[in-house]
């Protein structure tokens, strides 16, 4: 164990680690939902930096331009749009937690028991792979395919999303 | 650095997801949640990419940020149509189909 302390790289994990935990951990609980939303920003934060440690550059800096910039401004709004409360509400939960608490810590252990088990203290040699042109090239060559599946994925989402959210214009017609 | 560490702190990721998505009442909030559950999926492929000198898992990573995003779009499409023919985006007030 005072090994694993005096390796610099496991400091840094724990910088990280921690700060993300918690804000995780108050981002499912904070009765104010804009906080949440705050707490969020704050795991992922945790997040890119965990995988610039485990040298996934390009990885996390499409997360912090991805989540962080564009699906906690959709969050946003979507929160506005609904009308949320922006304070601090109660009723932002259900009222029996110990269930979902149970069967949340449950799930937690057997996840990290298994882990443990399997691979021990098998150790990570980072920045092995992970440059960001091995990403790029191996996106055009060996991951061709599913490239182009993703991309038309994002567009039928585009084109559900505007099919979804605009108003139906023969509703609109009889109402008039 | 041991490949555990990393496995562990996405568990504690997972675990705090799935209990937002059973406790939360509001539908952009539990879309929030399953977001953090995706996110403790990426440090996992990322995690295993490192262990294994493999760069496939980082673009295993980037397609689920990819899908994620896409995800939260639809989502929070469908809540609003919700929200606009029964003004209210608590996942327990939509019993239409319950039975």
């Amino acid at each position: 164990m005072s090994d694993w302390f005096s390796e610099p790289g496991n400091w840094w994990f724990l910088l990280l680690g921690i700060p993300m935990l918690v804000g995780a951990a108050r981002a499912v609980t904070s009765p104010n939902i804009v906080r949440a939303v705050a707490y969020f920003v704050l795991t992922l934060g945790g997040l890119a930096g965990m995988f610039l440690l485990l040298g996934a550059e390009f990885v996390a800096w499409t997360l912090v331009l991805v989540y962080i910039g564009a699906v906690i401004v959709l969050f946003l709004i979507g929160i506005m749009i609904t009308r949320a409360p922006l304070g601090r509400s109660v009723d932002l939960d259900h009222s029996r937690r110990w269930p979902a608490a149970l069967i949340s810590l449950a799930v937690f252990a057997a996840m990290s028991w298994a882990s443990i088990d399997f691979f021990g203290d098998e150790e990570i040699v980072p920045e092995i792979a992970g440059r960001t042109g091995d990403v790029g090239e191996s996106i055009f060559t060996r991951f061709v395919i599913p490239f182009e599946v993703v991309s038309f994925v994002l567009l039928a989402a585009l084109i559900g999303g505007i099919v979804l959210a605009r108003r139906d214009p023969e509703s609109e017609e009889a109402s008039e | 650095v041991i490949l555990s560490q990393y496995l562990i702190v996405s568990a504690g990721l997972f675990a705090a997801g799935l209990f937002g998505v059973l406790v939360r009442r509001n539908a952009v909030l539990v879309l929030l949640s399953v977001e953090l559950m995706l996110a403790a999926v990426n440090l996992n492929l990322v995690a295993f990419a490192a262990n294994r000198g493999d760069v496939g898992g980082q673009i295993f990573a980037l397609f689920v940020i990819a899908v994620a995003a896409a995800e939260v779009g639809i989502g929070l499409a469908i809540v609003l149509m919700i929200f606009r023919n029964r003004s209210s985006a608590n996942v327990d007030e939509m019993d239409l189909m319950k039975w």
